[in-house]
C-alpha cells in the first residue's frame, strides 16, 4: 500500500521556476509576432483642459505610421472597470497628466521616440485640483458659492454616486444605525476620556521590474470588418481585458481572446491597468493590420499607470480609563485620482477593515473616495486595508499614551475572540485568539526587554531605538456577495497520458499560483506534484475562475481546484473502477481506460459558498469575507538623530493563516510584503507636481535593496479553516498591512513623537523635530492627545 | 572650450592606468573612478538637454559593423553605433534571458558579465563590448538544455533550491550579479561593510557582506532573504 503523499504542507520547487533560472521564460518582450509593428502613446502635458489643437510636424513622414484616435474606436470610447467613466482615449478633454490622448505605430520601435516629439498639442487649461483637501474646498465652494470651476468632470457631469468630486461614499454602523447612533451619544457623554486622531498614508507605486507590456492581433472577416481581436500580455486578470475589449470594439466575449504570459511582478498594479494598454495596442493592431506591441518603459508606467490610493483617515473614539473601547467614528478618505477604476471597492476594503480587530460597542464608519486631477489610483496589494490599518493601529497607541496604559493593555482590553462579532456584524465562529498571538509576537520579538533596555540606553545615545507593534486581520477573497457574484469555475482535465491538467483563469505573478494549486491536485489525486500540469491562461481555453487579486486563489480557487479532484477520483472510482489508496501507476491507466471509454474526462468545479453568507449591500452589514486571516507585526527601529534617518532593524511577523500550503512560498510572501511595507513606510515618496510624479524613475523613488531589508522573522499558527483547501486561507495582501503601523509605533516609542503622516522620510522627521523646538526628541510629554504632524482642525462627528 | 562630448582621457590612458593598478590591486579604484566620470558626463548632458545623437533625435542612416563574443560564441552584427548591449542581444541576437527594468542603470535587472565583471548591459554600448567575453544567463549552464539540477551553474542550482526568486523578472541579472560577487570575494574585493566591519583583509561573504554587494539587483517581490541565502550557500560551493 503506498504512503499517502503529504504534498500540502511540503515545499517543491516552483513549477516555473527552471525556466526562472534559466533565462528561458518568456515575458511579454520577450516575443515577437511576424510583421509586428511597435506602438506608443501621445499623453497630455497638462492636468486638466480642453484639447485646442494636435499639430503633426513636417520633420516626420506621417505616412509610415498607424495614428488612433478617439473617433477611430469601433465600439464604446470607455475602459470599463466597475464604471463605464473612464476613457480609452480622451476626446477633446483630458483629467490628469499623462492621460493617453492618440496612439502611433510604426515597423521600428526606434522611429517611435522621434515621432512622439514631432506631436505638438495644445490645451485651453483649467485648474486642477491635487490633493483630497484642494477636492473638498472645491465641493465646497460648489454648495457655498455655486462655483464650479474646480469640480472635475466636464458636463455633462458622469453619474458618480458619492456626487460632486466624489466617487462612492459608505456609511457603515455596527448595528442598527439609530440605535448606534444613540449609543455612540451616550458613550461620548459617559466616556472618561475622548481621544482623536488623524492618520494620513501616500500614493505607492507597484514598481514591478517588468513594465506594462501586451502583444495584441487583430483579425478581419472576408467582407474587411474587424472580427476578433486576442491580445497577450503581462497581466493578473485575464477576463478583466476581456471585458473592456468587448466594449472597446463592440464585439462578443467569444471574439475577444486574451492569454496571460509570463507576468515579472504585478501586485495589483497589472488588474485594472492591463485593460487600458491592452485595448490601446488592439485599436492600433485594427486600424494598421499589423501584430503591435507595446511595452511602456519605466519612466511612462511610473507616471501614467496607478497608484495605490492615498488617505486621509480621521479617528475620534470614547474610551474609559482602563482602555476599553466604549464607542467611536471612523472617517476614512481616498484620493481615487481623475477616474474611479476600482475606487469603490478599494473604499470598500478601507471600510471594513477601519475598525481593526477590535470589539466596538458603538461605530460608525463614514468613507468616500475623492477625485483629483491625478492619474487614477488603482489596487495595490491590501487594496485599501492598508490605509484604513495604519490609521487604527497608530490610533491605538495614541489612546494607550493618552490613558497611561501600555499599547498592549489597549488592545488586550478590546480584542476580538472568537463567537464575538466584527464591526459589519459578522459572528467569528472560527477559532480566533488575538490574546496568545499577541503573547507569542512579543516573545519572539523580545519586546518587554527590550523596550526596558532601549529606554534605558536612548537616554545616552544619539541613536534612539524602539519596538512597537501592530495587530491586525485581512479578509479573505472578494468582498461580500462578491464571491457568489463572481461565480468561479475551475476545469481539471486529464490528457491523452493519463495525467492531469489544471484549467483556471487564475494567474502567476511570482506569488506561486501554479505551483500551490499543483500541490493541491497532487494532495488530492495522491499524485507525484510533478505529473500536474496547468494550461496556460487562454481565455479561450480556461475558464473563469475568477481574477487572481484579493488574496482569493490559495483559499478560493485551491478549494475549486481540490473540489474538482475529489470529482474526477470519485468518476474514476465509479466508471473504470479504481482501486481506493491508488498508486500512480494505476490513476493512469484507470484515467486511460476512462478515456478509451469515454473521449475526454474532465471534472469541473464550481463556487458554493460552503455556509451560507449573508451579506447586505445596502446597509453594509453582514458576512463581509469568507474568512480573516490574522496577525501581529513587531517591528524594531533606530532613529538616527543626527541624520534624521529612521532605519527598521529587526521584524516579527506572526500570522494565522489557516494551513501553511507551502512553508517556503508563504514565508517569502510575507518577507516580501513586509519589504513593501517597509518602503511603504520609509523609503516610498511620490512627488507630484500638478499632477504629475515628478520622481519617476527608481533613482528618486526608492524601494529597498537587499541592503535595506533588517531581518525578518517569520511566524505561522495554523487554524485550518472550512472555506480553504486542507484549511487554508489568504495571504498574499496580509503581510502589506501590518509594517507601517508597527514602525511608526516603534518610532514613537524611540523618539517620543507620534509621526502619523507616511511615508516618513529623514526630511520629515527632521522637519517635525525642527518644529517642536526639542533638537532631540522626547516631545509628546505635554498632550499626547494633540496631532502636531497634521493640520490642526475640526473632526466632525 | 572642450568638446560636450569630451569623454575624458583617451582608452589608451585608463589601460595603462589600469595596468598600473591592477599590479597594485587597486584595479577596483579604478572602476569606480571610472564610473564616476562617465556618470560626469552623462549627467552633464541630461543638464543641457543635448538635441543630436545621444537622444535619438536623427535615425541612424548607417549601422556599423561590431562582433560580438556571447557566452563563447562570436557573432557579427551591424548595430546604430548607440545601441545598448542589451538591446543588441534581445533584439539583434534575440537572447532575450537578459532582461530590461529600467534601461537606465537603476534596477539591475539588464546585468551580464564583461569579462567575468558585473556590468549593466543597458548602460554598456554594444560596440564597447567588441573584444570581450560576454557572458549571459543563458550561457551559465553547464549544457543548453539542462534535464538535471546538476547542470545548471551552481548558483541558479542555488537559486532555484532556496527560492531566490517570485516572478522571475529579475533573477538572470541576480544571478549573474551573484557569479561575480562571488569571484569578487574570492580575489578579495571589498565593499562599504568590510570598512563598516573593519574586515578588509580578504572579508569572509557574511550576509552582510551579501546583502550590500547585491544592493545593485533591485527585488520588488522582495525575495531578498532567499537570494541571500542562495548566495551564501553558492559561495560556500553548495546548492543546498
Amino acid at each position: 500500500m503506498p504512503q499517502r503523499n503529504a504534498i500540502l504542507g511540503a515545499s517543491p520547487i516552483r513549477k516555473e521556476g527552471r525556466a526562472k533560472v534559466l533565462g528561458a521564460a518568456q515575458y511579454t518582450d520577450d516575443l515577437a509576432l511576424p510583421d509586428m509593428w511597435h506602438g506608443a502613446t501621445v499623453r497630455s502635458t497638462v492636468a486638466r483642459g480642453y484639447i485646442r489643437n494636435i499639430t503633426f510636424a513636417h520633420e516626420v513622414n506621417w505616412d509610415e505610421f498607424c495614428i488612433v484616435r478617439a473617433s477611430d474606436i469601433p465600439g464604446k470610447n470607455v475602459i470599463v472597470h466597475l464604471m463605464q467613466d473612464h476613457p480609452c482615449l480622451a476626446n477633446g478633454y483630458v483629467n490628469h497628466p499623462d492621460e493617453p490622448i492618440l496612439l502611433i505605430a510604426h515597423p521600428e520601435k526606434a522611429a517611435l521616440l522621434r515621432a512622439l516629439k514631432n506631436i505638438h498639442i495644445d490645451y485651453d487649461e483649467l485648474p486642477g485640483v491635487f490633493t483630497i483637501e484642494e477636492s473638498e474646498a472645491a465641493v465646497k465652494a460648489l454648495v457655498e458659492k455655486n462655483d464650479d470651476s474646480r469640480i472635475i468632470w466636464p458636463t455633462p457631469k458622469a453619474d458618480y454616486e458619492g456626487g460632486p468630486n466624489c466617487f462612492k461614499t459608505y456609511e457603515m454602523y455596527s448595528g442598527d444605525a439609530e440605535k448606534t447612533e444613540t449609543g455612540l451619544e451616550a458613550a461620548f457623554e459617559t466616556a472618561d476620556f475622548i481621544v482623536e486622531g488623524e492618520y494620513a498614508t501616500g500614493a505607492q507605486e507597484q514598481l514591478y521590474i517588468e513594465n506594462n507590456g501586451v502583444i495584441a492581433e487583430c483579425f478581419y472577416t472576408q467582407q474587411g470588418e474587424v472580427e476578433s481581436v486576442c491580445v497577450r500580455g503581462s497581466m493578473q486578470c485575464p477576463f478583466y481585458l476581456v471585458h473592456a475589449l468587448t466594449l472597446v470594439f463592440g464585439l462578443p466575449d467569444d471574439k475577444c481572446r486574451v492569454i496571460q504570459v509570463e507576468t515579472g511582478g504585478a501586485f495589483g498594479g497589472k488588474e485594472d491597468f492591463p485593460s487600458v494598454i491592452g485595448s490601446h495596442a488592439a485599436l492600433l493592431a485594427m486600424k494598421s493590420k499589423h501584430p503591435v506591441k507595446i511595452i511602456y518603459d519605466r519612466a511612462e508606467d511610473m507616471a501614467g499607470t496607478t497608484k495605490r490610493h492615498p488617505s486621509r483617515t480621521r479617528h475620534r473614539t470614547a474610551v474609559r480609563k482602563d482602555g476599553t473601547l466604549l464607542g467611536g467614528t471612523i472617517e476614512v478618505t481616498l484620493d481615487g485620482g481623475a477616474y474611479a477604476t476600482l475606487s469603490s471597492t478599494v473604499l470598500s476594503r478601507a471600510t471594513i477593515h477601519a475598525s481593526g480587530p477590535y470589539k466596538w460597542p458603538h461605530l460608525r464608519v463614514r468613507s468616500k473616495a475623492m477625485a483629483t486631477n491625478l492619474p487614477p489610483h488603482g489596487a495595490f496589494r491590501g487594496f485599501g486595508a492598508p490605509q484604513s490599518l495604519f490609521g487604527v493601529e497608530r490610533h491605538m497607541d495614541r489612546i494607550a499614551h493618552t490613558l497611561g496604559l501600555t499599547p498592549e493593555e489597549v488592545r488586550r482590553k478590546n480584542f476580538l475572540g472568537t463567537g464575538d462579532t466584527t464591526a459589519t456584524g459578522q459572528p467569528l465562529v472560527d477559532k480566533v485568539d488575538m490574546q496568545h498571538m499577541l503573547t507569542r509576537a512579543l516573545n519572539e520579538a523580545g519586546y518587554h526587554e527590550k523596550v526596558a533596555r532601549f529606554a534605558e540606553e536612548n537616554k545616552h545615545s544619539l541613536i534612539k531605538r524602539g519596538v512597537g507593534f501592530a495587530a491586525f486581520m485581512h479578509g479573505t477573497g472578494f468582498t461580500g456577495s462578491g464571491e457568489r457574484r463572481l461565480n468561479s469555475l475551475v476545469y481539471l482535465d486529464v490528457l491523452e497520458d493519463g495525467l492531469p491538467q489544471i484549467l483556471v483563469s487564475s494567474t502567476e505573478f511570482g506569488q506561486g499560483t501554479n505551483t500551490i494549486l499543483s500541490q493541491v491536485a497532487a494532495q488530492t489525486l495522491n499524485l507525484p506534484y510533478e505529473d500536474i500540469r496547468l494550461a496556460q491562461p487562454d481565455t479561450s481555453v480556461v475558464p473563469n475562475s475568477g481574477p487572481t487579486v484579493a488574496s482569493r486563489t490559495a483559499m478560493i480557487v485551491g478549494k475549486l481546484v481540490e473540489r474538482a479532484s475529489l470529482q474526477m477520483l470519485e468518476t474514476l472510482r465509479l466508471q473504470v473502477h479504481l482501486p481506493a489508496d491508488h498508486t500512480r501507476e494505476e490513476f493512469i491507466a484507470a484515467a486511460k481506460a476512462y478515456r478509451a471509454q469515454y473521449g475526454t474526462l474532465r471534472a469541473s468545479a464550481r463556487y458554493e459558498p460552503p455556509a451560507p453568507i449573508f451579506w447586505d449591500d445596502e446597509k453594509y452589514r453582514g458576512d463581509a469575507y469568507p474568512g480573516y486571516a490574522w496577525a501581529v507585526y513587531v517591528a524594531e527601529v533606530a532613529v538616527d538623530m543626527r541624520t534624521y534617518m529612521a532605519t527598521c532593524t529587526r521584524f516579527d511577523a506572526l500570522q494565522e493563516v489557516g494551513k501553511v500550503m507551502h512553508p517556503v512560498l508563504a514565508k517569502g510572501q510575507v518577507e516580501g510584503g513586509v519589504a513593501q511595507g517597509i518602503g511603504y513606510a520609509l523609503y516610498e515618496k511620490c512627488v507630484w507636481k500638478d499632477g504629475h510624479l515628478a520622481n519617476n524613475q527608481m533613482t528618486n523613488y526608492i524601494m529597498p535593496t537587499s541592503a535595506d531589508l533588517p531581518p525578518i522573522h517569520v511566524h505561522f499558527e495554523e487554524v485550518p479553516s472550512i472555506h480553504g483547501p486542507m484549511g487554508a486561507k489568504g495571504i498574499g495582501e496580509l503581510p502589506m498591512d501590518g509594517p507601517a503601523p508597527a514602525i511608526m509605533n516603534a518610532i514613537e516609542n524611540a523618539t517620543g513623537i507620534s509621526f502619523c503622516t507616511i511615508p516618513l522620510l529623514p526630511e520629515d522627521i527632521f522637519e517635525r523635530v525642527q518644529s517642536l523646538g526639542h533638537p532631540h526628541g522626547g516631545t509628546e510629554d505635554l498632550d499626547p492627545s494633540v496631532d502636531r504632524d497634521t493640520r490642526v482642525e475640526e473632526v466632525s462627528a | 572650450m572642450s568638446h560636450p562630448f569630451d569623454l575624458g582621457p583617451e582608452p589608451d590612458e585608463f589601460a595603462e592606468e589600469e595596468h598600473q593598478l591592477a599590479k597594485s590591486g587597486l584595479n577596483l579604484e579604478l572602476s569606480r573612478r571610472r564610473f564616476v566620470q562617465a556618470a560626469g558626463v552623462l549627467s552633464a548632458v541630461a543638464t543641457v538637454g543635448l538635441p543630436g545623437p545621444l537622444f535619438g533625435e536623427k535615425p541612424a542612416t548607417s549601422g556599423q559593423a561590431v562582433t560580438l563574443k556571447v557566452n563563447g560564441q562570436t557573432q557579427a552584427l551591424n548595430v546604430d553605433p548607440r545601441t545598448s548591449l542589451l538591446d543588441a542581444l534581445r533584439e539583434k541576437l534575440d537572447m532575450t534571458g537578459t532582461k530590461k527594468g529600467c534601461d537606465h542603470g537603476q534596477c539591475g535587472a539588464c546585468t551580464v558579465l564583461i569579462d567575468g565583471r558585473r556590468v549593466n548591459s543597458c548602460l554598456t554600448l554594444a560596440v564597447a563590448a567588441e573584444g570581450a567575453e560576454i557572458t549571459t544567463i543563458e550561457g551559465l549552464a553547464k549544457s543548453a538544455d539542462p534535464k538535471d539540477i546538476s547542470e545548471l551553474h551552481p548558483v541558479q542550482a542555488a537559486f532555484l533550491q532556496h527560492d531566490g526568486y517570485q516572478c522571475g523578472y529579475c533573477t538572470p541579472g541576480q544571478i549573474c550579479s551573484a557569479v561575480a560577487a562571488i569571484e569578487e570575494q574570492k580575489q578579495g574585493a571589498l565593499s562599504i561593510v568590510s570598512f563598516h566591519t573593519g574586515n578588509t583583509d580578504h572579508p569572509d561573504l557574511s550576509d552582510d557582506e551579501i546583502r550590500e554587494r547585491m544592493s545593485g539587483n533591485i527585488c520588488r517581490c522582495g525575495a531578498y532573504p532567499n537570494i541571500v541565502a542562495a548566495v551564501r550557500a553558492a559561495s560556500k560551493g553548495a546548492t543546498v
